[in-house]
């Protein structure tokens, strides 16, 4: 009876192992990307609202995994709408060119149960950075959700030229803040 | 032996005049500039501007409510009189409602209004495009009308020193020496 017990145990362990999910496909309806920038000392929020997303995560092997993710920069809200138009323009984001920025990366380390550090690149308007990023990683029911908030210098990107470049207007770092859905099934 | 305003009503007066008048000038002027960090600097100003002459016009006011300006003439007619009063609290009326109506306009537009980039106004209104037009509309309309009024202001102002050769204006001018037409 003990030795059946534990046989049963061992089994059950063992198959949650392997059936471990690997999150592919990226909800990007129950996502956001937002970011956060600084005007003359005020804190503005603004938004992207198109993006795609290219997953595989498996929280059992996290050194496994490969993020991409897409973002139109055409789609940006920016909190004003003479800003908007603006920020489309060659001297900030220039989207005639450049219409997608993206992050990707296959370097995610696990720091303990939820906390992630994910390793990768960040290319917008033709510019590429290499970027470490803090991330956070629940799941509920096959539905997972990562989180990450970091902070960029727009001057890196080349964001915000002429007249723009000087930050005693718009201050050179900018919060951006993920929160992406994700789910196991394909 | 004219009656004078105190010289804190003086000095707040033509501080605000000044002020109040940049502040309407640097609101026509910033609006044509095309999007530059020089019109965003300049939105910063004038809101700044505005609500510091929000702020100045309460002090004014309890400074009027326990200092009661000199009487206007006697000889002023009734109906004067009583325009005087009517159009002086219509002034501070707008003087309050146009500050006003531009922070609530800000708000309802999505940008808040940090005073000097330093104090956080909180944003009574939240952020709706619609709404915010529409104040933009009260904001100019309630700016025409101060205008109106202020030229009837200038224009009784003037019209008592000129025409009626009376101690209005003086009363509103410093102290100097004989001129006192009393
Ligand atoms: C006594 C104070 C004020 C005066 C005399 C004043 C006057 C004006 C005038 C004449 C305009 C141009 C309107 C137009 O052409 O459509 C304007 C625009 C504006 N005012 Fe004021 N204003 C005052 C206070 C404020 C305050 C306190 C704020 C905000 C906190 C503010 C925010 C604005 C904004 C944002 C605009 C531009 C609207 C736009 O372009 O969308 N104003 N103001
Ligand atoms: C933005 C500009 C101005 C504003 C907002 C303003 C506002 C006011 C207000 C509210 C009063 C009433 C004071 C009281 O009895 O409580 C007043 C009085 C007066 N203002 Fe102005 N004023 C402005 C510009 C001017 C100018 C340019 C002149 C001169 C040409 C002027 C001349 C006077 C005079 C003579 C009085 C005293 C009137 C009286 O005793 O009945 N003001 N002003």
């Amino acid at each position: 009876m003990k030795y059946l017990l534990g046989a049963l145990v061992l089994t059950t362990t063992m198959l949650t192992t392997v059936q471990a999910q690997e999150y592919t496909q990226v909800h990007s309806e129950a996502s956001h990307i937002r970011f956060n920038y600084t005007q003359m000392g005020v804190t503005m929020r603004g938004g992207f609202s198109e993006f795609t997303g290219e997953l595989r995560f498996d929280p059992s092997t996290p050194e496994q995994a490969h993020v991409m993710i897409d973002v139109d920069l055409v789609s940006i809200d920016t909190g004003i709408r003479e800003a908007d138009a603006e920020v489309t323009k060659p001297e900030w984001l220039h989207t005639a060119e450049f219409p997608t920025a993206r992050f990707e990366s296959d370097e995610v380390m696990a720091l303990d149960e939820q906390n992630y550090e994910v390793a990768g690149r960040l290319t917008i308007k033709g510019q590429t950075r290499d970027i470490t990023v803090p991330a956070t990683f629940s799941a509920e029911n096959g539905i997972g959700v990562f989180t990450s908030h970091f902070s960029i210098n727009r001057s890196d990107f080349a964001i915000g030229e002429g007249a723009w470049a000087s930050f005693d207007m718009v201050a050179n770092a900018v919060d951006i803040e993920f929160e992406l859905t994700a789910t196991v099934d394909d | 032996m004219s009656e004078h305003y105190t010289t804190t009503a003086k000095t707040l007066h033509w501080l605000m005049a000044i002020l109040m008048l940049g502040t309407l000038a640097l609101g026509f002027y910033m609006q044509d500039l095309p999007f530059s960090p020089e019109k965003l600097r300049l939105y910063s100003w004038h809101k700044w501007a505005g609500v510091t002459l929000f702020l100045l016009t309460l002090v004014r006011l309890a400074w009027r409510l326990s200092h009661p300006p000199p009487p206007l003439p006697a000889a002023t007619p009734r109906w004067q009189q009583w325009a005087a009063h009517a159009a002086h609290w219509a002034l501070y009326g707008l003087m309050l409602a146009i500050p006003l109506s531009g922070w609530l306009m800000s708000s309802a537009k999505g940008v808040p209004t940090v005073w000097f980039g330093v104090i956080p106004l909180p944003d009574l209104l939240a952020r709706d495009p619609v709404l915010g037009d529409r104040l933009h509309t009260l904001h100019l309309t309630l700016n025409w009308v101060f205008i109106t009024l202020l030229i009837t202001h200038v224009g009784a102002a003037l019209k008592h020193h000129w025409i009626e050769k009376d101690t209005v204006l003086l009363s509103m001018l410093p102290r100097f020496k004989g001129l006192n037409r009393g």
